[in-house]
């Protein structure tokens, strides 16, 4: 047998962590919502794909960050509320910020972050590979759906986070994939 | 000639991932019992699998459909629906291990290509030439219980095409005789399309150990720096006696990415990946490896250095039954 660990997946800065202690969590949770419900317009299929779970709690949880975020689906019209102690949900998935928009945006394996512990699956593990499935499928961009909410700040914006993703190597937008051979 | 690549996919997102990535063929299900990895938020709608079949086809690639579980009685229309809708479709095979189903298939939709699956652990060309003169069968994906000389064996005597595993899951017995995940959960691969679902599935975490359950029985339990396992009954840590083991067997993925070239020189036609229940990412990634691979082999070049063992069960992997040796 050979062993092959993970490879380190870059963490928050924390003294940027430490800032978002002060974060006003009800004006976020609204802009949160907004651009699920956005996304949701676009992927409906995502929603599908969650069937029986269609209704569950997600508790996403940054470890890096002083936040969690509870997802909630609602069958298609999602609402997103971030919250300073976690609160109870059906399933909860923890790791670094860097792995779950890593996740979202394809460049990793839910599987691989999970063998190596970057990930933490608690509670309805059905409901949470539901919810890991159907966000693969779906092909999100986060960053572009921002934009697309920015209005003239988009291009500006584009650029900042093209340069924040260089920087950093946290996979911030969806790398639409070549045809290799 | 280039040995095929043949790889799963578990969603649109995963087939087109997969395309890209230089698959030759891609193999998926229905969103329903009739494949075997029935699992929540994964597989296709009946019009998913068209674009998906569409997709494929515009850029070269095939299409295989498995209906690889065993109907269960009375409810047999389930499993025929399928076999009629993969045609639909536009499937170029479909993968089945039924034998009724593989009869219903042959005289009800001849044209549509008949693949035997490795449920059906069809373990000798005997067999294999019977699945080939009876039901038309004109590919078998071997068991992963066979060592590269007994692949060997097999092709010398059989005209039908042999499909081997070279990444992913493995399982410890002859395929499609296992209800061993049944015990704990009521739920088994061949009927239901699980193997130790994740709604039984229960992960508790206590000070950087993990406890790995199903049905509420701890299946494997891990210190803070160990690997995460998935609590598959066969692959779970257990104490009898005074000893505590793997004792069925270990947590690895099969990888038998140095064997290409033998697995090639043995007849083997095509080259399977597991995973339908895995990611995008986890796709695009072996397919591109596995691509690389048998072209080089083609070209008679040295086989590129393998990059896959992090993604695999247990972050281990072994040549299985390929290369048998003493522990």
């Amino acid at each position: 047998m050979d062993y092959q660990p993970e490879p380190s997946i870059p963490h928050f800065p924390s003294p940027l962590a430490r800032a978002l202690r002060f974060l006003p969590l009800t004006p976020v949770s609204l802009a949160l919502t907004r651009l699920t419900r956005s996304m949701a317009g676009r992927h409906e299929a995502m929603f599908r794909r969650l069937g029986e779970h269609a209704n569950a709690r997600f508790l996403l949880d940054p470890t890096d960050l002083p936040v969690t975020l509870c997802l909630e689906p609602r069958a298609g019209n999602p609402r997103v509320t971030l919250h300073r102690k976690p609160p109870e949900a059906d399933a909860r998935i923890a790791g670094p910020l860097a792995a779950l928009l890593g996740l979202v945006h394809g460049a990793y394996d839910g599987d691989a972050l999970f063998f190596s512990r970057d990930l933490v699956i608690e509670g309805d593990t059905a409901a949470a590979l539901a919810l890991r499935n159907a966000v693969d499928d779906a092909e999100l961009d986060i960053a572009a759906e921002i934009e697309s909410l920015s209005g003239p700040l988009a291009r500006p914006l584009h650029r900042l986070i093209a340069l924040a993703e260089r920087r950093t190597g946290v996979a911030l937008t969806r790398h639409e994939e070549d045809l290799l051979w | 000639m280039v040995m095929e690549i043949v790889c799963p996919a578990g969603t649109p997102a995963a087939l087109r991932a997969a395309v890209k990535a230089g698959a030759h063929t891609i193999y998926c299900g229905f969103a329903d019992e009739t494949n075997a990895r029935n699992f929540p938020g994964l597989n296709f709608s009946r019009e998913e699998m068209a674009d998906g079949v569409a997709f494929a086809h515009a850029k070269g690639a095939k299409v295989l459909v498995a209906i690889n579980t065993y109907p269960r009685a009375g409810s047999e229309s389930l499993w025929h629906a399928a076999v009629a809708d993969a045609e639909t479709a536009g499937a170029d095979a479909v993968i089945l291990a039924d034998l009724g189903l593989l009869a219903y298939a042959a005289n009800n939709h001849p044209n549509l290509r008949r693949h035997l699956s490795v449920q059906a652990a069809a373990a000798n060309a005997e067999i294999i030439n019977f699945y080939g003169e009876e039901f038309g069968v004109k590919r078998v994906v071997l068991p992963r219980v066979l060592s590269v000389p007994e692949i060997a064996a097999i092709n010398k005597d059989t005209d039908i095409e042999t499909e081997v595993f070279v990444f992913g899951g493995l399982c410890v017995m002859a395929e499609g005789r296992c209800s061993l995940s049944s015990y704990a959960t009521g739920r088994s691969p061949n009927m239901n399309g699980v193997c130790s679902p994740a709604s039984h599935v229960e992960y508790v975490e206590d000070q950087g150990a993990l406890s790995a359950k199903l049905g509420g029985y701890t299946i494997h339990a891990v210190g803070a720096d160990e690997p995460a396992p998935y609590p598959t009954l066969c692959k779970g840590c257990f104490s009898a006696g005074e000893k505590t083991a793997h004792l069925f067997e270990d947590p690895v993925s099969l990888n038998a990415e140095q064997l290409i070239p033998q697995l090639a020189k043995s007849g083997v036609t095509a080259l399977k990946i597991e995973g339908r229940q895995r990611s995008r990412s986890y796709v695009a990634q072996v397919v591109k490896n596995f691509r690389a691979a048998v072209e080089a082999v083609d070209a008679g070049r040295p086989l590129p250095e393998g990059m896959l063992a992090r993604l695999s069960e247990g972050q281990a992997v072994t040549t299985g039954a390929y290369k048998k040796t003493w522990r």
